[in-house]
């Protein structure tokens, strides 16, 4: 098989944002998915974004059963999958309906016109054909009869069904955007050359398709014009596209090798969370243990028994599923075992918008518990930098023996971007509190004069057999105790152990300024989009404005009160009500706190930041 | 469990130094020391040994054995001991629950254990009355019975324990009285030795909330005669003559009477504990008169913790994956220079 080789000469851009979209069953995800490979592996940052309905089978060419695939590309740092498209490549007419409204007007639409019939477009609620209604014309609209053609280029090819035929029309839509954005078809053909090794006609099939939609966007000279996006400026180093909730699962497995202690995860099954469980449970290589339990109670509860025997033990859940694990988390905390709770937030309250993203389980994560039950909250920020929290979760659960919860979101965890990727070589010591003999005077709840974490005395060990439990324990034997001092202090002893915390974790930096007009303060997975909306603003001449994100909630960095002291004024962006902006006025109470918040189970665009920002800079 | 261990235990040595509060006259005193007294036959070692507890009465049990133990939260005993054995399948980890605490706020857990079958041991302090909450009715309570939340008598039809777990799938079923502690520390032996989840439901008496409650079976004088200790290979005989024995008619069991109407011991039942099809098992927990107890079902399964560990091995040698390293670099991965 020949490769074809670019030939023409394109326009540059610094960054393209390209959505695919059609029926649940026309392979977008894949079509997304090929090109933003190609396109990291050509140079490019990457931020990517799939949009897929929550049926599992909705009824074809219906509005709720369109499946997208958003990439942004480009030859500078990408942070988000973007808001506004600069092309739409829509498969039906339902796609181009439910997604016409994210394109930058004047721009282009590829539409596969043999989809438009009748019977589609009355699926698809349109009164007349868009095509041919002039509702289209401040657009760039290509036409193309993709179905048709794929038919066509495949007919003389032996032992392909009807259904093969038509699902391979993705590739055509695929060629032709690879010769729009003068990229090389080498790695699909090699993806399939891989997928289909058992059946050659299938690799001949969808090559030949992707071929020909690649000759056909060349020869048609209805393309307006062909845009080039050079190699971004990346650090250099092996990388390769990784997912959020990939990134979670293999920071685990770095933690366990570098630790020396088997992972468990014990878990139920939740959206937009399971993936974690997926990805774990294909690497019993490594003796990671997945137990997927009768229910949430029983996948934190089997992990603190793991731990409770000297696993690296975690739990992953979403927003209802922290709520059931509450009770255990406490336990976690009063026998002080190490456990690490991911929770991957979704829209709430109750089952609220289960595929959509949100960050409105950050007080749950902080308070959600009986009595006073502190535990350490972090949150990752970036798909890639999911795998980094991961592991960082797990030193400070190991090193501090306190339950850590690890915040991340629908966004980040369904989103993908290059990783630079890690080894375990070049992660930090994870060192624990192993107690491994006895040794004359030695009790349970003995602590690291510095950390305060308790000796972790692990079944097995002879001599060091004691109990631990959810009564209140003395402070010394872990004796129940009843005395009133003593639980006084022990309370105060467990919020102490979280705020020294505060020594093992980095401070805060303000990007951009150190000081100025402006800090804008963000926590999670909001960082993309708050940081590419600063770097535009300022390209504005905004230049007063810093970007404070928050990796870590409890304990805050040391230094939190200097670095909001530098800035005039203060806006608290989340994707909630008002949760973090709660948390920082609780804590720092001289300062007047602006808010932007926004809870409509999407990112914030760029557009509505920079317009937040520019009026509050008025 | 290791052949080699020398050091040879007592019953002291499982006793934790701290004071059991146990009301007086507490049944959970005998289960305590059957324990401390089966421990030392069992031929495990004293730090591989773990009790994890959920809430209530009972639930206190592992402050009391000097032992690895964990007190944990209401009915989640089960789960946690899962996550433990699974860690660790070398430990011998017993749960101690109670009928509240396994059949009703840690139900859930109770049948997924069993259907499991995780190699862990579990006693069930049945008394059919909520004691630590002071005297409300159980999941075992039965109709009518007047209790502080059931003042005019319960109206909810208890669960049997036996039922409950054997319809669960459980593959070890015993039941012992709280008063027969000789028996009971034989039980606690089997239950260790037999691999899989092992359940032993212990007819608990509570002397405060419910005293008396298995009085027409477990009373001294009359326990011969009201129970039959069933055992494996045995025909099913009881009574202080022992004249009285089982036999099937049709689908029911029949108390007859050895020497009248021609019936011999040759025509008495002969347990089979290790039977895979449970009817008969089910039959004998159900059974009124005489209330069958000694260790009702003991089938041979492959056991849970066996199978994923076999599994882990399995992948383990067939992968080309062994550090991290080999994973993270595998695949798509492309350089930037």
């Amino acid at each position: 098989m020949t490769t074809i080789k670019t030939n023409h000469q394109p326009k540059t851009l610094h960054a393209v944002i390209i959505r695919f979209v059609g029926d649940s069953g026309d392979g977008m995800q894949l079509t997304g998915t090929q090109f933003s490979d190609t396109s990291a592996m050509f140079g490019n940052d990457i931020a990517t974004f799939p949009n897929y309905p929550a049926e599992i089978r909705a009824p074809q060419g219906s509005l709720y059963g369109v499946s997208g695939f958003q990439v942004h590309i480009g030859s500078v740092e990408i942070n988000t999958p973007g808001d506004e498209v600069d092309l739409l490549v829509a498969m039906n007419p339902a796609g181009l309906k439910t997604n016409l409204h994210a394109v930058k007007p004047g721009h282009t639409i590829i539409v596969d016109t043999d989809a438009f019939t009748k019977k589609n477009l009355d699926k698809a609620q349109y009164d007349t054909n868009p095509l041919e209604d002039g509702s289209l014309e401040n657009y760039q609209v290509i036409e193309v009869a993709m179905t048709s053609l794929t038919k066509e280029a495949l007919k003389d090819i032996e032992g392909l069904d009807n259904k093969s035929i038509t699902r391979s029309k993705n590739m055509f839509a695929l060629g032709m955007v690879y010769w729009m954005y003068n990229r090389s078809t080498d790695h699909t053909i090699n993806f399939f050359e891989k997928k289909f090794s058992a059946k050659p006609e299938l690799i001949e099939a969808n090559i030949k398709v992707l071929n020909t939609g690649y000759y056909f966007a060349e020869t048609l000279e209805l393309i307006p014009n062909s845009y080039g996006v050079a190699p971004a400026k990346m650090a250099p180093g092996t990388y390769r596209i990784i997912m959020g909730n990939t990134a979670t699962a293999w920071g685990f497995l770095a933690a366990s090798e570098k630790s020396g202690l088997d992972l468990f995860l014990g878990s139920y099954p939740i959206t937009p969370a399971s993936d974690i469980l997926h990805e774990l449970a294909k690497h019993q290589h490594f003796g990671v243990k997945t137990f997927q339990a009768e229910d949430e109670i029983a996948g934190i509860t089997s992990a603190i028994g793991a731990s409770f025997a000297g696993n690296l033990a975690i739990t992953t859940t979403s927003g209802p599923g922290l709520a059931l694990k509450g009770e255990a988390l406490g336990l976690a905390m009063m026998i002080e075992m190490p456990i690490v709770v991911v929770n991957v937030q979704r829209g709430g309250p109750s089952t609220g918008l289960p595929t959509k993203t949100e960050q409105s389980d950050l007080l749950q994560a902080l308070y959600g518990r009986n009595g006073e039950s502190p535990v350490i909250v972090i949150a990752a920020s970036t798909p890639a930098n999911c795998f980094d929290f991961a592991y960082q979760a797990s030193k400070l659960t190991l090193e501090h023996m306190t339950p850590v919860v690890l915040l991340t979101d629908g966004y980040i965890a369904n989103g993908s971007a290059p990783w630079r990727i890690k080894s375990v070589k070049d992660m930090p010591e994870i060192k624990t509190n192993i107690t491994r003999e006895y040794q004359e005077g030695w009790h349970p709840y003995d602590r690291d004069e510095e950390t305060l974490a308790r000796s972790w005395a692990i079944p097995g060990t002879p001599g060091l057999e004691h109990r631990v439990g959810g009564l209140e324990k003395d402070r010394v034997s872990g004796n129940v105790s009843y005395v009133p001092d003593n639980h006084e202090y022990m309370v105060k002893i467990r919020a102490e152990k979280i705020k020294r915390v505060q020594n093992a974790i980095p401070e805060l930096k303000s990007e951009f300024v150190d000081e100025g007009e402006l800090l804008v303060i963000g926590w999670g997975g909001t960082f993309g989009s708050l940081y590419s909306a600063i770097k535009d603003i300022r390209e504005q001449g905004y230049d007063s404005i810093g970007l404070a994100h928050f990796n870590y909630i409890n304990p805050l960095p040391k230094n939190t009160e200097e670095v909001l002291k530098r800035f005039k004024k203060i806006i608290v962006c989340e994707l909630n009500n008002g949760q973090f902006a709660k948390v920082l006025k609780l804590n720092f109470n001289d300062f007047e706190i602006l808010q932007f918040n926004k809870i409509q189970g999407l990112p914030f665009g760029n557009e509505e930041l920079i317009q937040k920002f520019k009026q509050v800079l008025k | 469990m290791d052949a080699t261990i020398e050091k040879k235990y007592t019953f002291k040595d499982f006793a934790s130094d701290q004071e059991v509060r146990w009301c007086p006259g507490c049944d959970d005193y005998v289960i305590l020391r059957a324990m401390q007294k089966a421990l030392p036959e069992m031929g495990v070692k004293k730090e591989d040994v773990v009790f994890i507890s959920g809430i209530g009465c009972s639930s206190r049990f592992p402050y009391y054995m000097d032992t690895y133990g964990m007190h944990s939260i209401h009915g989640r005993a089960p789960a946690i001991a899962t996550g433990t054995k699974l860690a660790n399948p070398n430990l011998s980890v017993w749960v101690i629950t109670g009928d509240g605490d396994s059949m009703a706020i840690g139900g859930n857990h109770f049948i997924h254990v069993l259907r499991r079958n995780v190699d862990l041991n579990i006693v069930l302090f049945n008394n059919e009355i909520y004691g630590l909450t002071k005297g409300q009715f159980s999941p075992t309570s039965l109709v009518g019975q007047k209790t502080k939340s059931s003042p005019y008598g319960n109206t909810q039809p208890p669960f049997s324990a036996g039922e409950l777990a054997i319809g669960a799938q459980a593959r070890f079923f015993a039941r012992i009285g709280g008063n027969t502690p000789k028996e009971m520390t034989q039980i606690f032996i089997e239950a260790e030795k037999f691999e899989g989840t092992s359940l032993i439901e212990v007819m608990q008496n509570c002397p405060i909330f419910n005293d008396g409650c298995y009085n027409e079976f477990t009373d001294k004088a009359v326990r011969e005669d009201k129970q039959l200790f069933v055992e494996h290979g045995k025909p099913m005989v009881f009574g202080k003559e022992r004249d009285k024995g089982l036999v099937l008619k049709g689908l029911k069991l029949e108390v007859v009477t050895i020497g009248e109407n021609g019936i011999t011991e040759d025509d008495i039942l002969v347990h089979d504990a290790k039977e895979q099809d449970p009817t008969l098992h089910q039959m004998l927990v159900r059974l009124h008169y005489p209330k069958v107890t000694g260790i009702i079902r003991s089938y041979n399964d492959v056991t849970f913790d066996e199978r994923m560990n076999n599994q882990i091995k399995e992948v383990k040698m067939k992968s080309d994956f062994h550090y991290t390293d080999d994973l993270f670099f595998s695949g798509d991965t492309y350089e930037v220079k």
